[in-house]
């Protein structure tokens, strides 16, 4: 199985269209949907062949081996999120293809998006601090790129906004991987939690965790540092949002914080007790702030605040019910977000306003977006056959069992408080009566066909709380996260970390580096 | 080719100096490029320098000028192209040795020009992408017009 | 040990200018700097007293603890890129922003609120 492939295949796509699809525009698109195509067959080729394989997939760049060259790594949680990425980003390329015609550039828009989507799968891949956070800039850079997509004024302010933010905040993690350099002396993050578990922490790693929590908590969008995403995510156009609320915020945060701090530095309580309290910050404030919005968009930013505050809680409990609990709403997010995200996406192709005061009784001409903005709803806030029930369940049982009932109360009402905006856009958008806003143009087949399968994921993906298929596809993956020995052990058991392999290779390689040359 | 925008730019006597200026930078940035893999330097650093020379011309001459003689559609090809060739270089290492970007050329002898495997051809193929890419960062900051109202 | 406090305290003058100022080119230049101040402190992390530059030359013997330490200055080179990436990203922001707002002041770009 080639891993590398993830990386490469978008990058190629990217540069692909970069060079032919400045001259023909319609390659540009074909370009992307055969990229994204093929990434989600890989993906679930590659989540089948893991248990044969013992769990655990390595690769080394290079030639070289493990703590002298990048390791990519596969194991059960990668290839989780690589199925949904590629999923969410398959359904967003497709819904693009004819959203983008109300925009000029069809070819940046494409590659822009494709070099997105490498960046994730390389974060997701990685086994290396340095490359985590190269992969990580380049989805970032591309993201800023793609919020002021469309520029008018409002796009450009958010924009900037969001870079300036990010940029602080990716310069604390590069700071926080020097202090770790300097004294581990490997960037491998297997050898790195080899060396704190054999060597002690030191007093110099609680200045780590606090650059961490901020560096990764802003990619999150936790609570004090959630200010760039209510302005990001309406800027930017609708299959982008659902990519950056979608995945882009589960990638680059909450994937990149529970490796780190639950395989490397073995879940250290202060964080963990750090986590619960912003998470239950994110939840409330999402929740509360959301019911006052007025803008279809920004409402549905911050109730992305509030859900992300929800997987967060469900990680920082530490039991692994409450982890598969973050790890099913995680998913399910993904897929009721981004298929919320498209609906509005499909209001604003339609009628040309994102303002719910001016909207109304729009379930008569658009009965596909109607329906699965309806199925949506159902999924967030909670109600039984659809899967959000089940993963908000779990995360308020797990509180619960975890000794904090305090806060699987919380949870719980905020969870009507969620019923309550998104019943609020409904009335608004769809049903009641006809305010300013005039139809412009229909919705085109691609825009309702990706919603519509999104609807039915919806339902579908219910089935993983089967017993029997959960003991098959999720409780390995959550394995993974409780139980960082066999990370750790399969790593760092290569060859590479004999004390005589440097001088055994170059002693092969040519015959005049060993040793003084006179 | 006669200069049509005699006006644009800077004095006479830094338009006569820069005509021996913009080749020697250009071939001081190529010589960091190629010998990479024995002193310091390497793709990145060259390519600036690359790029360095041509800004050096427009800042001279003036834009109007440079834009009438160089094409900047083949200066986008070979940015994108030199991206897509280092992706193919890893590609090829991955199947001829059997890991991304894997070294498949020799090792060669030390302290020679043509050794340390493929890492010079991957140098040559930055400096074609980051020289172009800045250069056409430059240009397109530079002549950017805002419009009115 | 000099040294690395004044690397820290360079992040606290990039920090201060990137926050407090106001004109959109002055946060660009904040955020260059603490970029500056983390690509020096890991230089100084790889530094060892009395060694030489890690290149190899003829007639001097080699070995390994006589040079400094030659991975952070490869992390270095690559972050230099990434910042560079950045800088030029937000300079054609700022541009369009001046050409839209009228004006490079923070405190009146903000038309996005509540």
């Amino acid at each position: 199985m080639i891993i590398s492939q993830f990386v490469f295949v978008p990058l190629s796509a990217a540069f692909l269209i970069a060079i032919i699809g400045r001259k023909k525009e319609n390659i540009a698109s074909t370009i992307a949907m055969i990229a994204t195509a093929w990434l989600f067959a890989a993906s679930i080729i590659a989540f089948l062949k893991l248990p044969a394989a013992d769990g655990l997939i390595i690769r080394n760049t290079s030639g070289w081996n493990a703590p002298f060259t990048i390791s990519l790594v596969l194991d059960n949680l990668s290839s989780f999120m690589l199925i949904v990425i590629s999923l969410i980003s398959l359904t967003s390329a497709f819904y693009a293809l004819q959203y983008i015609n109300h925009f000029t550039g069809k070819w940046n828009f494409f590659a822009l998006f494709m070099l997105m989507v490498a960046g994730m799968n390389g974060v997701v891949l990685t086994g290396d601090f340095f490359n985590l956070y190269v992969f990580m800039e380049i989805s970032l850079i591309s993201a800023y790129s793609l919020v002021a997509f469309g520029t008018e004024a409002e796009e450009l302010e958010a924009a900037f906004k969001y870079a300036t933010m990010g940029t602080i905040t990716s310069t604390m993690i590069l700071f926080g991987i020097g202090i770790l350099y300097s004294y581990t002396s490997t960037l491998n993050m297997a050898d790195v939690g080899l060396q704190l578990q054999r060597g002690g922490f030191p007093k110099l790693v609680f200045l780590v965790y606090g650059l961490f929590i901020a560096g990764f908590g802003l990619k999150t969008a936790l609570v004090p540092f959630h200010a760039w995403l209510p302005d990001a995510h309406p800027s930017a156009p609708a299959p982008i949002s659902a990519m950056l609320s979608g995945v882009l915020i589960k990638t680059l945060g909450v994937y990149a914080i529970v490796r780190i701090f639950f395989n490397v530095f073995n879940a250290p309580q202060v964080v963990l007790t750090i986590f619960l309290l912003l998470g239950t910050l994110s939840i409330v404030i999402g929740g509360l702030l959301s019911v006052v919005q007025w803008d279809f968009k920004r409402l549905l930013g911050f109730s992305s605040i509030s859900q992300i505050g929800y997987v967060i809680l469900g990680f920082a409990l530490g039991t692994p019910l409450g982890i598969l609990g973050g790890l099913l709403h995680l998913f399910y997010h993904a897929i009721f977000k981004s298929l919320l995200f498209l609906d509005s996406g499909a209001v604003e192709y339609a009628t040309g306003t994102r303002d719910l005061r001016k909207m109304g009784g729009l379930s008569k001409e658009l009965k596909v977006t109607s329906s699965t903005s309806m199925i949506g709803t159902l999924a967030i806030s909670g109600i039984p056959p659809f899967n959000g029930f089940f993963s908000k369940l779990i995360i308020i049982i797990a509180c619960v069992q975890a000794g904090h009932i305090g806060l699987g109360i919380i949870a719980a009402l905020v969870s009507i408080v969620t019923l309550a905006y998104f019943l609020k856009v409904q009335k608004h958008a769809f049903y009641g009566v006809r305010k300013s806003a005039k139809i412009q143009e229909k919705v085109p087949f691609t825009l309702k066909t990706a919603m519509i399968v999104l609807a039915v994921l919806c339902l579908v993906t219910s089935i993983f709380l089967i017993p029997s298929i959960k003991a098959v596809t999720f409780e390995p993956i959550e394995k993974c996260v409780t139980d960082r020995t066999k990370y750790i052990d399969k790593i760092t058991e290569d060859k590479g970390f004999d004390k005589n392999y440097l001088d055994n290779e170059l002693s092969n390689n040519t015959k005049e580096y060993s040793g003084s040359q006179k | 080719m006669r200069n049509n925008y005699p006006n644009e730019g800077m004095s006479v006597i830094v338009k006569t100096i820069t005509r021996f200026t913009v080749w020697l930078i250009l071939f001081y940035g190529l010589y960091i490029v190629i010998h990479g893999h024995l002193s310091p330097g390497g793709g990145f650093a060259g390519g600036v320098i690359v790029a360095l020379s041509y800004v050096h011309l427009t800042l001279a001459y003036g834009k109007n000028f440079v834009m009438e003689r160089t094409n900047r559609s083949i200066m986008h090809t070979l940015e994108a192209l030199g991206g897509l060739l280092y992706v193919l270089i890893g590609i090829v290492g991955l199947y001829l040795a059997g890991s991304f970007l894997a070294n498949f050329l020799g090792v060669g002898k030390l302290y020679y020009l043509q050794s340390a495997g493929y890492i010079p051809i991957l140098n040559i193929i930055i400096c074609i992408k980051v020289g172009m890419g800045l250069y056409l960062v430059f240009f397109y900051l530079a002549s950017y017009k805002a419009k009115k109202g | 040990m000099i040294l690395y406090l004044m690397s820290f305290f360079l992040f606290m003058v990039g920090l201060y200018g990137a926050i407090i100022k106001r004109d959109l080119i002055k946060i660009i230049l904040g955020l260059g700097i603490m970029g500056y101040s983390v690509n020096l402190f890991l230089i100084l992390v790889a530094y060892r007293t009395n060694a030489l530059a890690p290149i190899l030359k003829k007639g001097v013997e080699i070995s390994a603890s006589s040079m400094v330490d030659p991975l952070p200055q490869a992390l270095v080179l690559t972050s230099i890129v990434i910042e560079l990436g950045i800088t030029a990203l937000m300079a054609a922001l700022a541009i369009r922003i001046y050409e839209k707002y009228d004006t490079l002041d923070i405190t009146k770009i903000r038309r996005l609120k509540g």
